[in-house]
């Protein structure tokens, strides 16, 4: 009955999602201000009452969809919880055995659960405009509460027809298959819901866009409204890919952090887009500057979380994490795609002209630093868009190829570095316009400090790459630009909005140093090793004590106790990385052992025994590899201190305005 | 802002999806082929592995007759399979030399005695470094070694029974 009344829920949230759309259609047809005056006749009190009641349905119906999406996605976390073996996804997905944990994460873990989980986010965040939102014009809301209805019928009607997540299985089957034992990790249980928050939360982005487009209000107001919305959602979009970035770290055992898999960029480009947007709005919100630039961020910002999305459900490129492949679901999607995207642009086209230009400024200004951020950006975007799918490019010239990491890096590597350094300028710059030699003045203090770090790391490192050694001395730099903003002011009159900047910005410095670092230190040794025989990693001395079979509640590993100190005097402390064997499904799974120090990482593998009585150990030392998470958290620490700063200015200013 | 610049993004927007969905609708082949067809063979000279069975040197080649080269291990199950066909296309005429991969002369030798041995020669590849040469990425793989010494064509994967017709006659046109 459960699944039954799941399905049943989402037909209903899919038919007031219809409603909402054709409520909001009439709403802002019936609303427009020419309409009168092109029939010639002057609207009755009857038809004004009417289209006043349209308008104002709208809002509860938002709200009660978006409770309907959840309430079906609750039922499907109560069969998973339950372990209903008669539903085929938890049949295929999940197994009786597994912790609680991971049968509440599986029902996300999967396919059909995860786009379930999708719609569901994009229902509550409509809800949730249609609650909160009070500070944008009417008609534009409506329009944005239509837009965002679009987008969930498109997917109601994916997970309707194509990916039913309540679908039975009969008869059914004594237990499940189980999940995917790469999937068995916390992690798990909070990234995708984490990256799907941002994913879906940049959708709100794109609807308001598209309201304000179909309104033409375009304007410091609408981007006054829109930019809570962008801020929350980068944030979640941050905390995901830091966290992704965690998980792939130590889960898949390889010792990187970031690949450039596929499905890694798909939820860097999303990223990418909407640090742009956030950063245009305010050029938008503060000096009425960038209209047309910021709708267009907004249309791109979701286009690319969709392209995400379709990157990692279609299978069209080959990735570590393509879990489902699936053509007619991919061709449903890209379906979808068309529709939303192609949409959009085109009305982008259509109405851009008549979007007013906003106000000019000097090329040496607040609003000119935020613009080659923003074009820098756009342009890392673009390569990693063209690189992600070059090889299907290639495929159409008849020839294979993959784009690896040290291309990726080779040409993001430096583009980020110059980003970086406008990062550090723009915040010192005043709106409107400033003088070149002021602001220099002012960067004297990075400037020095890059420069003797970089003196400092060729004199007493040498041999750094040349990328690392520059990324190092500028992440030193940064760090101290991106506070200098707090240099001479009063701190405690200091809007929080600003701190919240000053931390973002930091926040990148540290994640940045803590990459230049991995990438400059990283101390790397594989080894065949006996019992008792000890091996060098960085500065520690390891040993393998022995190796014994250990039990989990869903899988058996062999598990080697290593002993580690730090020089030759250290306090002995062990590491036990484990060979995990799972039955079901049948898959072998390496653990890794990290220990952490405050200045970094010792990550330690175990492999294969060789026949011989050796045992194969990857043993690293990465110093300050910490950093690039601390750093991924503190990003996203400075959004969320933004974002209370701004909503209790915008408080204020509204109770300000109800007391005059 | 000049208006044709209005429509680049939808052109671009439509031009990726089209990418897109040609690339879903018509899936990459994902088969890794050898830079080397249409090229001369490597040079090595492979020591026997079966004793009454001579080696394999790239000189064996370009003697006017073409020739099937099978890159095959008797550790490799889809190399079974694989045999009988091989075994018809000897007896259609074609030559075929073989090198083995990472194998031991007693368990060549079983191989043969069970699935039968179609071949004139067998070269010991123990590190499989003439395979890497050869640009082959696993087992089987057979190639058309053409009479001047080139590369004429490469089937990755075990011969099938329907395509022992295809190889006999790549054969009979590698002159």
């Amino acid at each position: 009955m459960i699944a039954e009344a799941g399905l049943a829920a989402l037909w209903f949230a899919a038919a007031l999602a219809l409603l909402q759309f054709v409520l909001a259609g009439m709403g802002v047809w019936r609303s427009t201000p020419l309409r009168a005056e092109a029939t010639g006749s002057a609207r009755t009190d009857a038809e004004t009452t009417l289209t006043a009641d349209i308008i104002a349905a709208v809002r509860p119906v938002a709200v009660v969809q978006g409770v309907l999406a959840l309430f079906a996605m609750l039922l499907l976390i109560t069969v998973f919880v339950r372990s209903d073996m008669s539903v085929l996804l938890v049949a295929e997905n999940s197994h009786s055995d597994k912790p609680m944990l991971y049968k509440i994460a599986g029902a996300w873990g999967n396919h059909e659960g995860s786009m379930l989980l999708w719609v569901t986010i994009l229902g509550i965040a409509g809800a949730a405009v249609a609650l909160l939102e009070r500070s944008l014009a009417t008609r534009t809301l409506i329009a944005t509460l239509g837009a965002q209805a679009a987008i969930a019928l498109g997917f109601y009607a994916f997970l309707l027809f194509s990916s039913n997540p309540f679908a039975r299985l009969d008869p059914a089957p004594a237990d499940g298959n189980g999940l995917n034992p790469l999937l068995q990790d916390p992690g798990l249980a909070f990234h995708p819901p984490t990256l799907y928050i941002g994913y879906v939360g940049i959708s709100i982005a794109f609807s308001f866009a598209v309201g304000a487009m179909i309104t033409r209000d375009v304007g410091p107001a609408f981007a006054r409204a829109m930019r809570p919305w962008v801020l929350g959602a980068w944030i979640f979009l941050t905390l995901g890919i830091t966290a992704g970035s965690y998980w792939a770290y130590y889960e898949l055992g390889w010792g990187g952090w970031w690949f450039w898999d596929p499905v890694e960029n798909a939820s860097l480009m999303p990223w990418l887009a909407a640090t742009a947007l956030l950063h245009s709005v305010s050029v938008l919100a503060t000096r009425d500057g960038l209209r047309a630039w910021t709708l267009m961020l907004a249309v791109v910002a979701f286009s690319m979380s969709m392209i995400g999305t379709f990157l990692v459900r279609s299978g069209i490129l080959t990735s570590v994490h393509a879990f489902a492949v699936d053509p007619t679901r991919g061709s449903f999607i890209l379906a979808l795609l068309a529709i939303y995207i192609g949409g959009a642009l085109l009305l982008f086209a259509l109405r851009v002209g008549t979007v007013k230009q906003g106000n000019t400024f000097d090329a040496v200004s607040r609003e000119g630093a935020l613009i080659v951020n923003n074009l820098l950006l756009s342009v890392i975007l673009a390569l990693v868009l063209l690189f992600t799918l070059y090889p299907i490019v290639a495929a159409g010239f008849g020839t294979q190829l993959s784009i690896g990491k040290p291309f990726f890096d080779k040409f993001i590597g430096p583009i980020a570095l110059a980003l970086g350094v406008v990062m550090a300028i723009g915040p010192m710059v005043r709106w409107r316009r400033d003088d070149p030699g002021v602001v220099l003045g002012r960067m004297i203090a990075p400037v020095a400090v890059t420069g003797f770090a970089l003196v400092a790391l060729v004199a007493l490192g040498g041999g750094i790459a040349w990328l690392p050694l520059f990324g190092l001395a500028l992440a030193i730099g940064l760090a101290v630009a991106s506070v200098l903003p707090l240099w001479g002011r009063n701190l405690r009159r200091t809007p929080l909005f600003t701190y919240g900047m000053v931390v973002a910005h930091l926040g990148i410095a540290v994640s940045l140093a803590g990459m230049a670092c991995d990438a400059a230190f990283t101390q790397e040794t594989l080894v065949a090793v006996r019992v008792g025989e000890p091996y060098r990693a960085g500065p520690f001395s390891v040993t393998l004590d022995g190796i014994k079979p250990v039990v989990g509640p869903n899988w058996s590993a062999l598990e080697a106790r290593l002993s580690a100190r730090r020089g030759a005097d250290g306090a002995v402390f062990y590491l036990r990385p484990q060979s995990r064997f799972f039955a079901n499904p049948v898959t072998v799974t390496s653990e890794s052992a990290i220990a952490t120090r405050w200045d970094g990482q010792l990550y330690t593998v175990l492999g294969e025994p060789d026949g011989t009585g050796r045992w194969q150990l990857r043993l690293w030392w990465k110093p300050f590899v910490t950093l690039i998470w601390f750093g991924g958290a503190l990003v996203a620490i400075g959004g969320a201190l933004s974002l209370l700063g701004r909503l209790r200015r915008e408080r204020r200013v509204r109770v300000r305005e109800a007391y005059a | 802002m000049k208006r044709w610049l209005i429509w680049v993004p939808f052109a671009v927007a439509l031009g990726l999806l089209a990418l897109v969905g040609w690339g879903l609708y018509k899936p990459a082949d994902r088969t890794v082929r050898s830079a080397l067809v249409g090229q001369r063979l490597p040079q090595f000279a492979l020591p026997p592995i079966v004793p009454g069975k001579p080696g394999l040197a790239t000189a064996a080649f370009a003697k006017g007759k073409p020739r099937l080269l099978n890159v095959f291990a008797s550790w490799c199950i889809p190399c079974i399979a694989e045999a009988p066909q091989l075994l018809k296309l000897k007896q259609a005429g074609v030559e075929i030399d073989a090198v083995a991969i990472r194998d031991t002369p007693a368990a060549i030798a079983d191989f043969l005695a069970r699935n039968g041995d179609p071949y004139a020669a067998i070269g010991d590849d123990k590190t499989s470094s003439v395979q890497l040469a050869l640009g082959s990425s696993g087992v089987p793989e057979t190639f058309v070694i053409g009479g001047d010494g080139r590369i004429v064509l490469q089937h990755v994967g075990d011969i099938r029974a329907e395509e022992v017709p295809g190889l006999i006659a790549a054969v009979r046109n590698a002159r």
